[in-house]
């Protein structure tokens, strides 16, 4: 059987890659993405507890975060959708119409 | 004669009917805002004379229901309590109370019921009747407060609506600035005035005596040491020279000639000038203690009434020439109570209020009949055309020139009597006031000549349209002339003894009894000499002393005076004050802690890149930290 640091430290990086994709592409599709990687890089680390202890709440969590996160994806991707009908972009570094 | 000690009323008797003498004129002010414009003139002018008859109704009963030796008082609700000091709103009649409202009702009455036919070309009628009934609930509130107190605020009422009376035609400039001039003189009067109040109740308050009340504070009057109550009433005597018209704060009054004329009669010569009178009437406990308080009095009052009497000399306006006259008038009321004779300055102000609400209403209906004409250099022979104004008009004049029985004779010569003999008194005030009351018979019958003897001097139009006023205008001039006529007969010695105490009969000198009222026929007739036998008398005597004869018609330069020394060094204070300390000092602190809070937002607001990825940075950084922190 494969040890849980195995899972726990595929969790991490990808949970790291996520976070440098949200701070450092300019593409807000993404960074979508990178959101994303971050939610799954959390969800690998719950299903290896989950095995490790033998319990079912870490696997029932995953799928609440897996149904959120499709409802988060269809908002998310509407609202990128409609800012590059206004826009004609969809580089963060553009929009910056709250700023002052 | 002289004042024994006067005693304090103790007979008091609990009413309910009081409050409504001040009620009727309120609830005609409120009739006149709010429904007179849209009743109509009609509805006015009998709505807002009625309310002030009921009050004279009620006033009467007031009067007929006097106990001997007592008074009346009608608590309303108790106003401030605060531990042992309370102030009820509390209506007092005693005989002193009584004898102003039946004048202030009564002659208020008169002065309503020629107005409706003065103001019938007016339009604003309805707006001119709430301020008159206004003013008359004011004063009424004045002369019945049993506290000063309440006093105090028909004291500012009857100023208040002075002001908005002389500057009823505000549209013009000059009338709207004769108001405030009456206004802002009578604040300051009011100043002195507060002041002094505030001195009584915190002298009193440390001898433990907290309160307000006329009565608590004549009877706990004599803890006070002779120096405080010497301030208090010279506090109190400052608002009386502005509410009254004394030097130095007299000279609101003739300017206050801009307002309707029965205003000036109502306000201005028969009601709220005579306040600071009352005032130290209803205080006169008070002043008894300070001679110096008395002398002070005495002294203004009889340099008042000579010094105006001067000014009405030469004045060609014929309200002006009567408004001096009210001011050297109300002079020999406070030299009577200079000198102790509290009863003779009350009977000169009945008098007066009788005699010169007549002489005003008498000019107005002149006025009226002229087309708005005031300068007596243009009238002339209106005797013939006029003569219900020109009889009653003549009674005022015989009056106030103190033509023996008539009532000017009685009053005034009672307070020169007294200036003579009282302890207070003086051979010098006695002087004083006869000259006065020389020159008083001289300019009232130079007015008289020149109105109404001799050839008419207006110009063709005005004389065609002569005409004499309507009967609501004649008729309270008759009425008034009666009660000029037999005014002096309404001894009011032993009805104000108990609240002044019972007068002493003094043996006077034959020459000091006969000499005023001697001076003042010999003022008549030299008046007849020279606007009548010799009517270019006048004239010639104005060219040989032209200085003197332009000093007086200057008026002294009074006015040029205050405005140099005093209106002018505060105008340019305030606006010293108010271009730099205003605008740069308040307004530069105001504004630089605004521009600081800006300059520092500026500086703050470049942490607010608008980067959204700069915002999930700080987010990390956040989150980062606490993690560690934990985890340490």
């Amino acid at each position: 059987m494969v040890p849980i640091s195995y899972h726990l430290i595929l969790s991490a990086i990808l949970f790291t890659i996520g976070v440098m994709g949200v701070l450092l592409r300019r593409n807000t599709i993404i960074i979508f993405m990178a959101v994303e990687l971050m939610l799954n890089a959390v969800n690998l680390s719950f299903v290896a507890f989950a095995r490790q202890l033998g319990s079912m709440d870490g696997q029932l969590i995953v799928f609440f975060v897996m149904a959120v996160a499709a409802a988060e994806a269809a908002v998310g991707l509407a609202i990128i959708l409609s800012v590059f009908r206004n826009r004609e972009t969809v580089n963060a570094d553009e929009l910056n119409l709250m700023r002052w | 004669m002289e004042h024994a000690h006067a005693t304090v009323p103790t007979v008091v008797h609990a009413v309910s009917y009081l409050r409504f003498i001040v009620l009727f004129p309120l609830l005609g002010v409120l009739f006149n805002i709010f429904l007179g414009q849209r009743l109509g003139r009609k509805a006015v002018n009998y709505i807002a004379p009625g309310v002030v008859l009921l009050s004279f109704l009620f006033s009467f009963v007031a009067f007929l229901r006097l106990p001997e030796d007592g008074a009346l008082v009608d608590t309303v609700w108790p106003w401030i309590t605060s531990g042992s000091f309370h102030v009820d709103f509390a209506l007092r009649v005693d005989p002193l109370s009584a004898l102003m409202i039946l004048v202030v009702t009564g002659v208020g009455f008169l002065i309503h019921v020629y107005s409706t036919g003065y103001m019938a070309h007016d339009e604003d009628v309805a707006r001119y009747f709430a301020y008159l009934n206004l003013f008359t609930a004011a004063m009424l509130l004045l002369v019945l407060g049993e506290n000063l107190l309440i006093l105090f605020v028909g004291w500012e009422g009857v100023g208040l609506c002075s002001y908005l009376l002389i500057g009823f035609w505000y549209t013009d400039d000059e009338k709207a600035s004769a108001g405030k001039k009456a206004f802002i003189v009578n604040r300051i009067g009011d100043a002195g005035f507060l002041l002094g109040l505030f001195l009584l109740f915190w002298s009193l308050g440390e001898k433990g005596v907290w309160t307000l009340s006329f009565s608590e504070i004549q009877a706990h009057a004599s803890a006070l040491s002779v120096e405080t109550v010497t301030a208090i009433c010279l506090l109190l005597f400052v608002g009386a020279t502005g509410k009254s018209a004394q030097i130095p704060l007299y000279v609101w009054l003739p300017d206050a000639m801009a307002g309707p004329t029965p205003v000036s009669a109502l306000i201005h010569a028969a009601t709220m000038v005579t306040a600071g009178i009352y005032m130290i009437a209803r205080l006169h406990f008070l002043y008894s203690m300070s001679t110096t308080a008395l002398a002070v009095v005495a002294v203004v009052g009889a340099s008042t009434a000579l010094f105006a009497a001067t000014i009405a000399l030469v004045q060609t306006d014929i309200k002006k020439v009567l408004a001096y006259s009210t001011v050297s008038q109300l002079g020999y009321m406070f030299l009577g109570l200079g000198v102790g004779a509290y009863t003779a300055g009350v009977f000169h102000l009945m008098t007066h209020a009788f005699f010169k609400a007549l002489l005003f209403l008498g000019a107005g209906s002149v006025i009226h009949g002229m087309s708005d004409e005031q300068d007596i250099r243009n009238m002339g022979g209106l005797k013939s055309k006029m003569p219900t104004t020109y009889g009653t008009f003549l009674v005022a004049c015989l009056a106030i020139a103190g033509f023996p029985g008539l009532s000017g004779f009685f009053s005034k010569d009672l307070i020169l009597e007294e200036a003579f003999v009282s302890e207070h008194g003086s051979w010098l005030l006695w002087l004083v006031g006869t000259v006065g009351a020389g020159m008083t018979a001289f300019y009232m019958f130079r007015l008289l000549f020149v109105t109404f003897w001799g050839e008419t001097r207006a110009s063709h139009e005005v004389a065609s349209h002569i005409h004499e006023s309507p009967v609501s205008m004649t008729c309270p001039l008759v009425v008034l002339a009666v009660l000029s006529l037999v005014g002096g007969y309404f001894t009011l010695l032993h009805f104000l003894s108990p609240v002044f105490g019972e007068p002493h009969e003094a043996p006077l000198p034959f020459l000091v009894k006969y000499l005023p009222t001697l001076v003042g026929m010999s003022g008549i007739g030299l008046a007849y000499q020279m606007y009548v036998r010799d009517p270019d008398m006048a004239e010639r005597l104005g060219q040989q002393f032209s200085g003197l004869h332009q000093l007086l018609a200057n008026k002294y330069y009074v006015d040029e005076m205050y405005d140099a020394v005093i209106v002018r060094p505060v105008a340019a204070a305030s606006n010293w004050l108010w271009q730099v300390w205003d605008t740069l000092v308040i307004d530069g602190s105001v504004n630089g802690t605004a521009h600081w809070v800006e300059a520092n937002g500026l500086l703050l607001r470049l942490w607010q890149t608008g980067n959204v990825q700069n915002y999930a940075l700080s987010f990390l950084v956040g989150a980062t930290v606490i993690l560690g922190y934990y985890l340490w």
